[in-house]
This record gives structure tokens, sequence and C-alpha cells, in this order.
């Protein structure tokens, strides 16, 4: 099982013959995901490395039969690559650009999630997903991750391969992993993804980390107080970030008395949920949960 | 970025919504000339981008040039703090406005809201205070409404503004007019926000924007060229200047430690670590993905030059960095850097081993090394205080 990416993943990159679009694509295609097209527009009927390239996403889809698509075009065509994605059949959409404008987002967001439920877009300015063992979609080390039964769900990049890390050291494997981005608009939120983990069977417990800035916790931790049947580890990044000052993530900045560490924290303590105060504390509420269990 | 009042009262007149007349002045006596021309009766208002200018001294009304000379040098000798005592901020303009008398004072803003992912507009009688304390004491005197951005704001949201936050059957017309020209300002913009309080009926029944708290999305600036300039007019910190100059992203802090880590949410949970252990950190500083030699090397030459800066912790894990690379960057820094304080380097991730080993083969008395996050923070905050460890 596993969420969002699996065995069945085709995957089309938008922006595969840009040198960063082609450096990660190869890793996931040497972790083993099934890399059927790339689009550029103007090197239609081309190959890059072996993989077709198209000139629309909607060619792609017919003549490879894509279902998830990579973006990595730069911020300015973002939102243009993410719509063509969607208008083509594209069911999983994994957005890598950052500084995509929040005005964007809001718009193209706003307009899938008003016309479909059974699509998903993870990102913008997110390092991607991966189900370890599976598929790589995006830029997440695959090497660092191992099969398991915690699914991951973070704001951060670098504190997904954190986490992950602090967990292969108790031996604890994952079964995905998705960064859900930085952005103050992200295409998926927590609730999203921690639906998802609660209904794939293979996932048993799930580790939540966020950061500091907008709700996205707190609605998180009231939605998985009721419909959660699993566990939650939960950890947030920023407690010692000064009030009003943007932490290198657009969506990461304390305003007035909104998004502070202690209103995330108070909000997962109230719904059950423990709250880590390190990345390695994580790991370690995660061991003694799996012993209890 | 956060705007300047006169900086958003300057984009609000392009869209043709209502302000006081005003001059901005870098000198008294040119808040003098500006009083002189504007007639008798001014507002002189610090330019500052902390919250509470006006309990600190820095709004003055006055009735000759004289008095605004001496409003205006009191103001330039103001250090302006945020609500908490936090921040040291100078203000290097005044805005000059002609004051009026004013009949009644409300609140208008327009947000892109992260929780709905909409535009959320709010209106309410209640101006002139902070809309958070309203909402708490007086709920009810606050109109609130979500505006899809595919559609933008229709007559019956300016309608329900109006109505919803009982504004003065006077004020109606006027408020109902600026509604729209604010929410295309928000939209063309790129605006995050745009706060008008207060939003004011004058002693003559027009109504106009008091006050502008205008933010841009930054990530906007490649579609309006103009940003650029709005920006140049904000001083920054020398260290942040100069990082960004390298492309690193750095935020100046208060305490010792100074911090190199890669990616937003590992600095930022680095912070934190280094409070857990009992240090203070000197800075947040976010390398990116992807960091060369060259990068981690001018990093450590810009937190070196922090007087205040007791130890560094340099914190990796390297998923498209390379720890090599990393090490690389540090040995050389080293090398032509007159380093001295300790730096404690902690990397995981990919080519973690080939980085260690070359810190190993590369001994400087400067230069420690931890296995893990916790254990680094703890010895980076230890030699802080000038314990060894």
């Amino acid at each position: 099982m596993a969420i969002l990416i699996d065995d069945s993943t085709k995957l089309v990159v938008q922006g595969l013959t840009g040198s960063e679009g082609s450096f990660h694509a190869g890793r996931n295609r040497d972790y083993g995901t099934q890399l059927v097209a790339g689009v550029t527009p103007g090197k239609g009927g081309t190959d890059h490395n072996g993989t077709p390239i198209f000139h629309t996403v909607e060619e792609a889809v017919r003549e490879t039969g894509a279902n998830t698509s990579m973006v990595f075009v730069p911020a300015r065509f973002a939102a243009d690559a993410i719509l063509e994605s969607y208008e083509s059949g594209i069911k999983t959409i994994v957005a890598i650009t950052e500084h995509v404008p929040a005005l964007d987002m809001a718009r193209v967001v706003g307009y899938i999630r008003a016309r479909s439920d059974d699509v998903s877009l993870i990102g913008p300015n997110c390092p991607g997903v991966i189900s370890p063992g599976k598929a790589n979609v995006g830029i997440i080390p695959g090497e660092i991750c191992s099969p398991g039964p915690v699914g991951l769900v973070s704001r951060s990049g670098t504190l997904v391969y954190q986490i992950v890390h602090e967990l292969t050291q108790l031996g604890i494997g994952q079964s995905t992993c998705v960064g859900i981005g930085g952005d103050p608009v992200p295409g998926s939120d927590f609730i999203d993804v921690l639906s998802k983990f609660e209904a794939d069977p293979e996932t048993e417990l799930v580790v939540l980390v966020g950061e500091i800035g907008g709700d996205a916790e707190e609605r998180a931790a009231a939605w998985a107080k009721q419909n959660m049947s699993k566990p939650i580890v939960a950890y947030f990044a920023g407690r010692e970030a000064p009030p009003g000052k943007r932490m290198g993530h657009a969506g990461a900045i304390v305003s007035g008395s909104k998004g502070t560490w202690q209103a995330k924290a108070d909000a997962f303590e109230a719904a059950g949920f423990p709250v880590a105060k390190n990345p390695t504390q994580v790991a370690e509420i995660v061991a003694g949960l799996r012993s209890k269990a | 970025m956060d705007l300047f009042e006169y900086q958003g009262k300057e984009l609000l007149r392009k869209f043709e919504i209502p302000v006081p007349e005003g001059r901005v002045a870098s000198t008294p006596e040119e808040a003098s000339e500006a009083t002189r021309f504007l007639g008798s009766r001014v507002v002189v208002k610090a330019q500052v981008a902390v919250g509470g200018r006006g309990k600190q001294g820095g709004v003055k009304l006055v009735s000759s040039p004289e008095e605004a000379h001496e409003a205006a040098a009191q103001i330039f000798d103001i250090t302006f703090t945020d609500q908490e005592g936090r921040g040291a901020e100078r203000s290097k303009r005044v805005l000059v406005e002609r004051a009026g008398e004013l009949k009644a004072e409300y609140y208008c803003s327009f947000i892109l809201d992260r929780t709905s992912r909409k535009h959320l507009a709010i209106m309410s009688s209640e101006g002139g205070m902070d809309i958070e304390e309203v909402n708490r004491t007086n709920p009810d005197a606050i109109a609130k409404v979500t505006i899809d951005p595919l559609l933008g704001l229709s007559d019956f949201h300016a309608r329900e503004l109006v109505f919803g936050g009982n504004i003065d059957e006077e004020a109606r017309k006027g408020a109902l007019s600026i509604l729209p020209k604010l929410y295309r300002a928000l939209v063309e913009l790129d605006a995050s926000q745009i706060e008008i309080n207060p939003l004011v009926l004058t002693g003559d029944g027009k109504v106009m924007a008091l006050d502008a708290k205008v933010i841009l999305d930054d990530s906007a600036a490649f579609r309006h060229p103009f940003y650029e300039e709005l920006k140049a007019a904000h001083e920054v910190n020398e260290q942040e200047r100069k990082a960004k100059e390298h492309g690193l992203n750095l935020i100046k802090l208060d305490g010792d430690v100074g911090i190199i880590g890669n990616g937003a949410g590992l600095v930022m949970s680095t912070l934190d670590v280094v409070k857990d252990a009992g240090g203070s950190a000197a800075n947040f500083l976010d390398v990116g993905g992807g960091a060369s030699a060259e990068v981690l090397s001018n990093s450590l030459q810009i937190i070196t030059e922090n007087p205040e800066v007791k130890s560094i912790f340099i914190n990796i894990f390297g998923g498209i960095t390379r720890c090599d690379l990393v090490a690389e960057g540090i040995i050389h820094a080293l090398a032509r850097l007159d380093v001295d304080v300790p730096i404690v380097v902690r990397l995981d991730g990919t080519n973690a081993e080939q980085g260690r080993k070359m810190l190993a083969d590369a001994p400087h008395p400067m230069l420690k090394t931890a296995d893990t996050m916790l254990g680094a923070a703890e010895k980076a905050v230890a030699l802080a205080h000038g314990e060894g460890a």
C-alpha cells in the first residue's frame, strides 16, 4: 500500500531537461520509480537519457499512461504547470519549485479542490514524497529511508531527513514520507495526508513535523482527535524564532499572537498526542509506542 | 516585505484610494518645510516597521513648522521596539500629514488567509484599536467576508462588510466605493495584507485611509519590478545584507552561538536545541540545498565577523547537499580566515563519512566534531560559555 506513490506510479516530469529536474528525476528513476516521460515545450519528440520528451502533459499522459507528475519548472511557470497536469488527468502532482506567489497557489489549489477530491497536489516548495522500497518522487535521498510502519508528514525537507535518520538508528522504517512544503498556501495540508495514513493498512503510526506560522497544526490536532485511530507523534520547529521574522520558509512566521509554537504544542497535547522536544526524542517516543503496541 | 506607511499610501493613491495629503521628511528641517507647505495643523508620524509606535511617542500632532521641527527631532531620537520590547528600530523618515477633524474611526483589512486559502476581508466600526483585541472583547462588532480569488470581490461582499461592520450611514457610500479599490490593490500588487486602521470619516464627510499597513509577497517580486525600489528604503542589518549578497538567508539574532545549517526546518530546529542546551543562537543561517564548498566558506566568514559570536555550530544533514563539499568549505575557510572561536561540526547524510574523514585529516585547534545534533548543540553551548568540551 503506502500512500500517494507506489509500484504503480508512472511519473512524468515537467522540466525534466533542466539541470535540477534532470538530476533528481534521474535519482528517482535509479531508485526504481517508473519514469515514463518528460515535458519540455519545444523539445517534444526527443529523448533525455532514455526518457521520451513531449511538448505537453496531455500528450505525455496519452502516450505513456503517466498518472503522477513532478513539477520542476521555475516559479513563474509553476501555477501553469500544475494546472496543465491537473487538466491532463494526473492524479498526484508533486511541485518541488519554491518561491511560487501565494496568490497563484490560492487560485490553483482552490480550483483543483473545488472540482476533484481524487487529486492530490503536494507542495510547492517541498522535497516530494517517498514510499521506501517502492517509489521516490522528489529530492528526498532514498538511501536514508527503509520500508516500515511509520508514516511521516512534514513542512520541512531537511527535518524529514533528520527524523528518518533518527528512526533508522532505532531500526524503524517508514511507509511513506510526505513533504507538504513550507509555503503559506500548500496544495495539501496535514489533514489531507493524515486521512490517507489513517486509511493505509501499512501505516501503524504517524510522525507529524510542523513549524511556526499559520494554524495548519492546530486544525490537524482538532481533526485527528475526532478522526484518527492511529497514534501521532508531533514535533514543531521554530520555538525560539523571534515573532515577525520569516524563518527561511515563506510560511514560517509568527504574526502577532498567531502561529506560535506554544499554540501548536498545546493543541496536540490537548488532543492527547505526545509532542517531542527535538528530532531525537521523536524517534524515542515512536519506539516507546511501538514496544507497547 | 512589510512596507512603511508612506510607501503603502503611495501605492494606495495609485488605486484612487483617498489618503491624507502628506510629505515624507528625512530631517527636522524637511518636516518643518513640509508643515509650511501643508498648512498649520499636521501630524508627524514615525516610519517604522514595528507596531505600537503611537504608544512610544512616534505620532505627534503639531500646529506650526517650529513644533513640527521639534516633533521630528524627538521622533528621530526614539528607539522603537515591538510589544515584547524586542528589536531596536530607528525611524529614518517621518510622514508629515495634514490633520483634520475626524467624526469616526473604522477598521478595514484584506488578507490572503492561509486557513481558507482565500481572501479574507474584515470591517468594523471599532477602528483605531488592535483588531485581535476587538475580536476577543466584542466579536459582534466585526464583519468578516471570505472572497474566492477566482471570482474576486462582488458588490454584495462590500455590502456585507459595510452593513455587518456597523459603519455609520454617513460613511457608507464612501466605504462602499473604497472596498473594491482596496481589493484591486491587494490582487494587482500581490499583497498578502492591506490593513487600514483606522479608516476614517472626516469632518467634511469624506472616507479616507488614515493609516496603511501593506505587506507584499516577496515570491511575486519577479512580476513587480517596483518591489526592489521599495525594498531599498528599508534598513537591513549589515550582516544580513552581506549574507544576501552571497545568496544566503541570514537572520541576525541576539545570542552568542553562530548557527549554520541546511534547510529552514533544520536550522529552526537547531536554534531550539541550542536553547535547550542552555545557550542562545546568534543568527539563523540556511545555506539551502546543494550548498558548495564556497557557500560554506562564505557563511563561516560572515558568521565570524559578528563579534558577539563565541562558538559556531555547523549542523548539516546532507540530502542534495554533499557533506564532503561542506568539509571542503570548512577547511578552506579555516585556511584563509583568522578564526578564533571554536567550531563544532555535525555531518550526516550524503557523503558524511567522507566529510568526517576530511575534517579528521585536517586538524585545527578551533575545529571540533560531534556525532549527533544534540551532542553538538551541548558542545557548542559549553564552548560559548568558555567551558572546555
